[in-house]
């Protein structure tokens, strides 16, 4: 075992963890953060996806040893105290960029990455970006006018699907 | 995954001390290892991440050749080789932005993944493959699917990319994958042009040198017209017959030629 500290969503966690934890399970099972799921648990679908030190990585194949230390950010640190949604989390709500919502938490961790990044992305930048987050319900359309809704751009002309 | 010790050492000296625990392996992004982990294909008794040592990191650019530390990531490859405009945008087309925020280029070189992009890059520019005990020329470091030059422990510190006039790499991306179904990566040198083609051959990257001789005589597409590779080498497998490598190897290669200029 092995102690290991980071900061979760701007607040300290500890834990012992055994080399092989992975960050998705010391999230999930040590500190009961479950908003990160686990889709596929091979890096393929970015369910997990998580940021470290302000980048989007798949929890499910990193390390928890390897994020002593690091910041971390998780879905559940996006809305306010209260609860009110942030601005991307909003759009997918008000854009029906969800149906089960199993994808939603990694969606948004991505998207929130993307817009740090590229705070005005093309249609054609958004798929580029969600390349690694699939998506078994939605058929992406309205995952993507979420994003260009949360960046402020105007969808209104977009239909839903 | 089987249990196992880890270790973070901040020197490629310490890495390599680490490394000759028996079973030890090093973890650069494990963006590969942890699968092959998880999978039970793989069972180190020690992993020694090289994540923590600064040496390996970074890229620089000197005198017409673009360094890159052997613990760099595809994503930092992507913003900060700019002085080779083919290979910036090679690293940038791997995987996903997450994949790209962890995998590294030492992780890939040493993988040498038959489907890979970097193994296509390097030997197409005659890069030069650096590790803590020598440098290795990239024409012997591939040496068929998940086979390299690397001794037991031994590790990748960087890679020297010397920049060529021009360059372009074509990816056929297999969707599901992200991996190309195959690339052809083409570099115009002040030694002759190099062709080296991923994702094709059961033999991993190769260079296809008819096309280099047809393209030492002209550089362009039309060049090409009429040369094919031997399909019967190619992988075949539910993505793609082996005809449909060979082809896709044809069209991929003129289209790098034609986007290179
Ligand atoms: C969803 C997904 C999509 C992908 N798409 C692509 C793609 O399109 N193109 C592509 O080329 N790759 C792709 N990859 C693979 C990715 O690029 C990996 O990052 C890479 O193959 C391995 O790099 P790594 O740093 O993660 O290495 P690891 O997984 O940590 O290690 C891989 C192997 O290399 C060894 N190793 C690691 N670093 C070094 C070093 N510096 N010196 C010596 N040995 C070392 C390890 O011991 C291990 O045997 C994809 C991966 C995933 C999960
Ligand atoms: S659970 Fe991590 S990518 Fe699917
Ligand atoms: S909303 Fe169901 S998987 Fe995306």
């Amino acid at each position: 075992m092995t102690q290991v500290s980071m900061t979760v969503n701007g607040q300290a966690a500890n834990g012992d963890v055994e080399g092989r934890t992975l960050l998705s399970s010391f999230l999930r099972d040590q500190l009961g953060l479950t908003g990160t799921h686990i889709g596929c648990d091979t890096s393929q679908c970015g369910a997990c996806v998580v940021h470290v030190n302000g980048e989007a990585v798949k929890s499910c194949t990193m390390l928890a040893v390897e994020a002593d230390g690091a910041e971390v950010a998780t879905i559940e640190g996006q809305a306010a105290e209260d609860g009110t949604l942030n601005a991307i989390q909003q759009a997918f709500q008000d854009n029906h960029g969800l149906q089960c919502g199993f994808c939603t938490p990694g969606m948004v961790m991505s998207a929130t990455a993307l817009l740090k990044d590229n705070p005005k992305p093309s249609e054609a930048d958004i798929r580029a970006y969600l390349s690694g987050n699939i998506c078994r319900c939605t058929g992406y359309h309205n995952i993507v006018k979420s994003i260009l809704a949360a960046s402020g751009q105007d969808v209104a002309g977009i239909a839903a699907e | 995954m089987y249990e196992f010790e880890f270790e973070q050492p901040s020197s490629v000296a310490d890495a390599v001390a680490a490394l000759k625990a028996e079973d030890a392996l090093a973890l650069g992004g494990g963006q590969t290892l942890l699968a092959t982990m998880k999978q039970r294909l793989a069972a180190p008794s020690k992993l020694v991440s090289l994540s923590g040592i600064g040496e390996m990191k970074g890229v620089s650019n000197d005198g017409g050749a673009v360094s890159i530390g052997g613990a760099t990531t595809h994503a930092a490859v992507a913003a900060g080789a700019g002085a080779y405009p083919a290979l910036a945008d090679m690293a940038g087309h791997i995987g996903d932005p997450a994949v790209r925020n962890r995998g590294t280029i030492g992780g890939s070189l040493a993988n040498n993944d038959p489907s890979a992009d970097y193994p296509a890059a390097a030997l197409a520019s005659g890069a030069t493959i650096v590790t803590n005990a020598r440098e290795i020329a990239a024409d012997d470091f591939f040496q068929g699917m998940f086979t390299t030059a690397l001794d037991e422990g031994e590790i990748i510190t960087g890679v020297r990319f010397p920049v060529p006039e021009a360059a372009n790499y074509q990816k056929f991306l297999q969707p599901a994958s992200r991996f190309a179904l195959v690339g052809v990566f083409v570099a115009k040198t002040g030694d002759g042009v190099r062709v080296a083609v991923t994702g094709a051959s059961e033999e991993g990257v190769f260079r296809w040198s008819e096309a280099e001789a047809a393209l030492n005589g002209t550089f362009s597409a039309g060049a090409l017209e009429g040369l094919s590779v031997d399909a019967d080498s190619m992988i075949g497998d539910m993505h793609g017959s082996k005809a449909y490598r060979a082809h896709l190897v044809g069209v991929l290669t003129k289209r790098a030629v034609a986007a290179a200029g």
